[in-house]
């Protein structure tokens, strides 16, 4: 392999622009404990602004874990606790002190199972507005439209406001929770494997809706579907056994690995 | 490497790979026998390599064809897309030799006639079983997936480009000599540089082999040793 390192070779990392990219969440020697199980492992990852980042893996291997620490969803369980540190935009979330209401509305999260509250698709949408800003009417009618304009919902819906949530297909459904996170203006949205119940045309909807939604938010999305990972991610992490084996650009993790861990898991093989 | 979990994946790839070893044989073998088909002047062997041309082709298109239904079924990621990708490529490389070794077989046919000039003749038969010897590592090295002789595959095109130089020099001067023999120098002339055109194909599946194994694509120039573009009857000197 000596003198075959000597020929030049052309590099494959087409999106430099996008690594150049400030570092919005900086996640350092994150343990994560369920009682007495180690969850997550030293873990310790950067996620670029306006970034689509994928996190991929096994079941069980932590994506999701990792997902319900930047919201400390995990707090709602008292035998759940995270040490180490996460930093948005230089604060630690991790901290008691910080709010757990704003820091909810600053990270959004949409699940794989879509979950419309049992009210109108509008009362959805101004349902976290209602709770953290008290807007006048007219106002919130503009939040409510935005938002789901920005989900690309608005069109489907515009006639049926009133009509129940609960009422819309599942691809509707999603979007409806994605308009939902968005009326918040969180900086950062979290995606639970949010196209996994979906048929393809909802599928494809929503990853256009994720495309467009860069533009502005932060995202971070659990996925178990490679080519999903691969099409809408500008950087893919691959966990396993609670730990990170590999991050990188996405170009590069899907056509060429380092890591042989890493490269089994994309192609199918057994570890 | 631990094998897919879907084995029906695993065969999928290993009926690519041995197709790909069929047609290298098979274009190793039109390579060798258009040459000795030339130096012996044997129509029926080079009737021979014209035939065997047909079942070269058809494995091309069935490799190509099995490779896009396995990207369609199984979207390949990582190594499995650059082996696919490489089969595709590889093979588009092998058609192309058997076209260039049918051509001097058709050759062979149209120079039967002619008086041997059994130097000039015997310096493509060199320039071939260089082009051979590339051709057998080159496939050996695809079979084994080893960098370093594909590699030196890659260093060793120059030294067939030299000889096509030469040759083309000493052809330039038998027909200037005698204008008798331009028609059947023409004919050598495109033998040789169809041997220099196998190499080059060589050259381009040591490169597939790079990217295959590495996951990226050799830049730079190739050792290059051909000069007879700059050619000129009157001198013959490159630049």
């Amino acid at each position: 392999m000596n003198a075959a390192s000597a020929i030049p070779t052309v590099e494959l990392n087409r999106n430099r622009a996008e690594e150049s990219r400030p570092v919005r969440i900086a996640v350092k020697d994150l343990n994560f404990y369920y009682g007495s199980f180690h969850g997550l492992k030293d873990v310790s990852i950067n996620f670029n602004d306006r970034q689509v980042t994928a996190l991929i893996g096994p079941s069980g291997c932590g994506k999701s874990t990792l997902l319900r620490c930047f919201n400390r969803i995990y707090s709602l369980y008292p035998e759940q606790r995270a040490e180490g540190e996460i930093l948005l935009d230089g604060e630690n979330i991790l901290a008691s002190s910080v709010d757990l209401n704003d820091l909810r509305s600053r990270i959004g999260m949409v699940f794989q199972k879509p979950t419309p509250f049992p009210m109108s698709i509008y009362d959805n949408v101004a349902f976290g507005l209602r709770l953290y800003e008290k807007l006048p009417k007219a106002e919130l009618d503009v939040r409510v439209e935005e938002s789901l304009r920005k989900a690309a919902l608005w069109d489907e819906v515009k006639d049926k406001l009133r009509q129940a949530g609960t009422g819309l297909s599942g691809g509707q459904q999603q979007r409806l929770c994605i308009a939902r996170t968005v009326a918040q203006r969180p900086e950062v949205i979290l995606f639970d494997e949010p196209t996994s119940a979906l048929d393809p045309i909802s599928t494809g909807r929503i990853e256009e809706l994720i495309e467009q939604l860069r533009d502005e938010f932060t995202i971070v999305i659990v996925t178990h579907n490679m080519q999903q990972a691969a099409r809408i991610s500008q950087f893919t992490a691959f966990m396993y056994l609670g730990q990170l084996v590999e991050f990188g650009p996405t170009n590069r993790m899907f056509m060429n690995p380092a890591e042989r861990r890493t490269q089994d898991y994309i192609t199918g093989r057994f570890g | 490497m631990p094998g897919h979990i879907v084995s029906s994946y695993d065969t999928d790839l290993e009926d690519l790979r041995r197709s790909i070893s069929e047609m290298g044989g098979v274009a190793e073998k039109m390579t060798a026998e258009a040459t000795d088909a030339l130096v012996r002047r044997d129509d029926a062997l080079a009737q021979a390599v014209i035939l065997a041309d047909k079942r070269l082709d058809a494995l091309q298109r069935d490799i190509e064809e099995r490779s896009v239904l396995l990207i369609a079924r199984r979207q390949p990621l990582a190594i499995d897309l650059r082996e696919t990708i490489s089969a595709i490529r590889v093979s588009g490389d092998l058609e192309r030799i058997g076209d260039l070794a049918k051509n001097v077989a058709k050759r062979v046919v149209a120079i039967s006639d002619h008086a041997p000039a059994q130097k000039i003749v015997l310096g493509v038969r060199h320039m071939s079983d260089l082009a051979e010897g590339q051709l057998k590592d080159v496939l050996d090295a695809y079979a084994s997936r080893d960098i370093q002789a594909a590699h030196d595959v890659w260093e060793r095109d120059g030294e067939i480009d030299a000889l096509y130089n030469s040759l083309f020099r000493e052809l330039l001067t038998y027909m200037m000599e005698d204008p008798r023999n331009i028609s059947f120098c023409t004919h050598l002339l495109f033998c040789a540089k169809n041997v220099e055109r196998i190499g080059d194909h060589t050259t381009n599946i040591a490169e597939t082999i790079h990217y295959l194994a590495t996951g990226e694509t050799l830049a730079g120039d190739r050792p290059k040793n051909d000069a007879s573009n700059y050619a000129t009857v009157d001198g013959g000197k490159a630049p």
